[in-house]
Order: structure tokens, then sequence, then C-alpha cells
């Protein structure tokens, strides 16, 4: 059952998704809105799992952390390995931000937040090759990022 | 730069940005009056850059979601930029990684079904400028996604 927007509501989530601190009284400023008004219209997304949560962004440079990899991951003999185990597994690690399992040339999508190359080798080769089931293995360096507001304009 | 507190401080908040500055002070082990000195400082340097909400594109509808690496033209010295310039306008589009690897490009997509998607596909992806090749992956679950780091 999925919700339905109108204007407003996209501009909240718009307002929302650059600064999810911003409280009822300047989203209802912006949005043309009273305080409770606006308030309520948050509620409501917030209730219907429209507004997801918070995600912190921090410098991850600046934080010691300067190389991200996305790893491509296939499973070697597929069918006899045991998905929830590879899962639990890949999970665990802490230096992985993202598992996501997916349908095409790979079984997986992991994003990877290492120190440094060397550092990124080690999970690699420590941490990653390790992983009970893992086949073939694709790794890209992230040059740059950025996040779109998607359909919400 | 850092010391241990501001670190604490920073893996709490990583693992739980919903709580509170009061759950959050207790966690870190600092009074709320530290967390907020140390909280303004992290983001006077910069090191915090903001909160985003989340939003869960399944709730407004949005039932696919694609992974999709791009293999640019890379004799065409505009390539990146106007690759990167037309993805800007797709409205589906939610993500734009570039790389160094075998990957030059990567987009998150989003559509409402499959017959949404086939759409987006035809319209708006194949008509991306300088691609020599492009790979599909379709979203079946996120089973972990953070941004806690290892600190």
């Amino acid at each position: 059952m999925s919700v339905d927007l109108d204007d407003t509501d996209r501009a909240i989530l718009r307002l929302l998704a650059a600064d999810a601190t911003l409280g009822a009284a300047p989203i209802g400023r912006a949005v043309g809105l009273t305080q409770p008004a606006a308030w309520r219209r948050i509620r409501r997304l917030t209730d219907a799992g429209v507004i997801a949560g918070r995600r912190v962004v921090v410098d991850r440079a600046a934080l010691g952390f300067g190389v991200t990899v996305f790893l491509g991951v296939r499973l070697a003999a597929k069918g006899r390995i045991d998905l929830e185990t590879f899962e639990r597994a890949v999970t665990a690690i802490p230096e992985v931000q993202t598992v996501q399992h997916v349908l095409g040339r790979f079984d997986y999508r992991l994003r990877i937040v290492a120190r440094d190359i060397p550092d990124f080798e080690r999970i690699l080769r420590r941490r990653i090759m390790t992983l009970p089931g893992v086949g073939q293995v694709e790794a890209n360096v992230v040059l740059s990022e950025e996040r779109r507001p998607g359909p919400l304009g | 730069m850092l010391d241990d507190t501001d670190r604490r401080i920073l893996r709490h908040l990583l693992a739980d940005p919903q709580a509170d500055n009061a759950a959050l002070a207790a966690r870190a082990g600092v009074t709320a009056a530290t967390l907020w000195r140390r909280l303004d400082r992290l983001r006077d340097r910069g090191v915090l850059q903001g909160t985003e909400a989340r939003i869960d594109w399944r709730a407004l509808g949005y039932e696919v979601q694609v992974s999709l690496r791009f293999t640019l033209d890379k004799t065409e010295p505009r390539a990146f930029d106007a690759f990167t310039a037309a993805a800007r306008d797709v409205p589906e589009v939610t993500e734009i990684q570039t790389f160094l690897g075998s990957v030059d490009i990567r987009l998150s997509v989003i559509a409402r079904d499959m017959a949404h998607w086939q759409q987006i596909w035809r319209d708006r992806i194949l008509a991306l400028p300088h691609v020599t090749d492009i790979e599909p992956l379709m979203l079946v679950a996120t089973i972990k996604d953070t941004a806690e780091l290892a600190l």
C-alpha cells in the first residue's frame, strides 16, 4: 500500500532529505503552513514509513577513511551454498557498510570503507576472500559520489 | 585533531542517528554540555556535514531498484560531464558514483514496477550519451545499510 503525496508533501520531503534536523516551524514557513499543520504532515509521512530514519553525513576522509570501494561478489558453487551463512558473515565485517542481494552478473553488492588502499587490500584478503562460498570478486574504487533528490520534483 | 571523545561521540551518532542528545551523551559518557560543544566543533570543522532524512521509496510505491553500471567512451573528452549532466535530469536516478576500475559510472535508479522500469530504460537510460556498455543489477534485498565507520 503506497502513500499518495501532494506538492506540499513533496516539498517537505525535499527539505528533510537535505536536513532532517529542521523542525516543524521552519518547514512550515518554507512551504506556507502553520507549525501544527507542518507537524501533522511530517508525522503522517513518518508513520507511513516514507521518512524511514536518518543518515548522518560525515567527511570520511577527514576521519581517516580515504577509500570507498564498491565490490561485486559472485558466489562460487551456486545452489550448494547457504546464503544465510554468507550474509551473516559478510554483515559482521565492520568495514562493510552496505550488503545488497542482487540479480545479474553478481550475487551481492558491497560497499566497503577503508583507511587507504593497503587497508582495503587487507580487508579484501583477510575478510572478503575468506567468506564462505565467495567466488569471483570485482572491485571499483569510488572517485566521487552524489545523492539525488529522486522523483520528488 | 580528533581525540578519543570525538571518535566515541561519532561512533554512537553513526550507529544510531535517531538518538536524541541526552541518549547520545549518556552512551558516549559525556555531559550534555560537552556533547553540544563537541558536535558544534565537528560541524565547524566540516567533519559533520549534516543529517539527511532517509526516504523509503518502497513506501511511496517504487518497488523496483536497479544498480546500473556503465562503461563510457573514453575517446570522448566530455563523456563524463555530458553523461553526468544527462543522468541528473532523470528524476528516477537517486545516486551517481564515478569509479576508478572496470566500471566508470554507477547509477541507482528506482521505478514503480517492471512496466515503469521498461519505460525508463528505453526512454531515458538508453538515451544517455557516450555509453559503450551497460550492466544492470536488480536489487532483491538490502541486508545491511549503515553509515558506520570502523572508528
